[in-house]
């Protein structure tokens, strides 16, 4: 692949495929005013789609983290949730707790 | 966010109230998660043999982190140019409603459209999750550069995060890559977690939580954007309903 060839799909199938959702975004929300009904479906919208995405990343993981067997990755994030809110609602805490599982569980796995 | 210099320029005030954001960026636990997950992307671009630059590049345009793996992996392994851009936007679809849903907290009645093209391209999960639960406390005027300021904030830390990965691409053992690409879904729980405040809030990340595998699992096509749809709906619906009858 040439590297002008490279540089012209970067802009062709990455950036305008993902930015045409921001723009199509700064068009829409021109009309609308926040603590609008319209404004909290639209919030409700995107907090269901990440939820999504992150439901889908744990059951159906990308790379090698496809090799930690289901069990460990739920026992993760299960034990990464309940640190957060024991650890008086700290991101921090719960992030290290569900990578510290998890590593656990995979090292105990022979991963 | 700490309180002001007091100043007569407004450009300079923008600039500290940028800056405020930059650092709030900085000091939230996102920010080492976007280092480490693009630490996997920076490695991921090294190995499919794209250059540094492209690496850099790519991060600062596409600025997703899905759609970047989709990106590299696909072109990489010699996909059609079309698929793969409908792959890419596909993965985007989410940066849909998260624009709608922050614009309207930092856009004033007079603000002209061409200064929320920054913040529209800046928007991505960590920025919006981290803006939604600061911008409140910023005053109205003040939003725009602050929204900015995180923007930028957590893409440089993104390219930190490019440039390590890239560099030590052939040396990154299996567990740790795994335990990388584990960030995403454990810091984005947590943090949109902390973020829910009205019941449609909880409502719709639980039942995105369910709707969201089983959608993908009956292989309907753009099945993120349908979960968000549904239930994001119903969680709307249902928070109206309680309120009715209250």
């Amino acid at each position: 692949m040439s590297e002008l060839h490279a540089y012209t799909l970067l802009v062709l199938v990455g950036f305008l495929p993902s930015e045409i959702w921001r723009v199509l975004g700064l068009v829409t929300a021109r009309g609308i005013a926040d603590e609008s009904e319209l404004f909290m479906w639209v919030r409700a919208v995107a907090i269901a789609v990440l939820a999504g995405v992150i439901a889908k990343i744990i059951l159906f993981p990308p790379g090698t983290l496809a090799s930690v067997p289901l069990v460990i990755r739920l026992c993760a994030i299960v034990g990464g949730f309940a640190a957060f809110v024991i650890v008086r609602r700290s991101v921090l805490a719960g992030v290290v707790a569900g990578e510290v599982v998890l590593t656990v569980g995979a090292l105990a796995q022979g991963i | 966010m700490p309180p002001l210099p007091p100043t007569d320029s407004p450009k300079r005030l923008a600039i500290a109230v940028a800056f405020a954001g930059f650092r709030a960026a900085w000091r939230s636990v996102l920010a080492y998660v976007v280092i480490g997950t693009y630490v996997g992307i920076g490695a991921l671009t090294h190995d499919f043999g794209f250059g540094l630059w492209w690496a850099v590049a790519s991060t600062a345009l596409v600025w997703a982190g899905p759609a970047q793996v989709i990106l590299v992996s696909a072109l990489g392994a010699g996909a059609a140019p079309v698929e793969t851009a409908l792959a890419v936007g596909v993965s985007s679809a989410r940066l849909l409603p998260m624009v709608i849903s922050l614009l309207p907290l930092i856009r004033r009645p007079k603000t002209p459209f061409r200064a929320l093209i920054l913040p529209a391209h800046l928007t991505a999960v960590t920025m919006w999750i981290e803006a939604l639960r600061l911008l409140p406390q910023v005053p109205r005027e003040a939003r725009i550069p602050f929204a900015n300021g995180v923007g930028l904030g957590f893409m440089s830390a993104a390219q930190v995060g490019t440039l390590v990965g890239y560099y030590l691409a052939t040396s990154l053992p299996p567990l740790l890559t795994a335990g990388l690409l584990f960030l995403t879904p454990i810091s984005f729980l947590i943090s949109t977690t902390r973020n829910c405040r009205l019941v449609s809030d909880w409502l719709a990340l639980v039942l995105g939580l369910v709707l969201g595998p089983l959608m993908a699992a009956w292989q309907i096509g753009l099945d993120l954007l349908w979960t968000g749809i549904v239930a994001g709906s119903l969680a709307y619906g249902i928070h109206r309903l309680r309120e009715a009858f209250r």
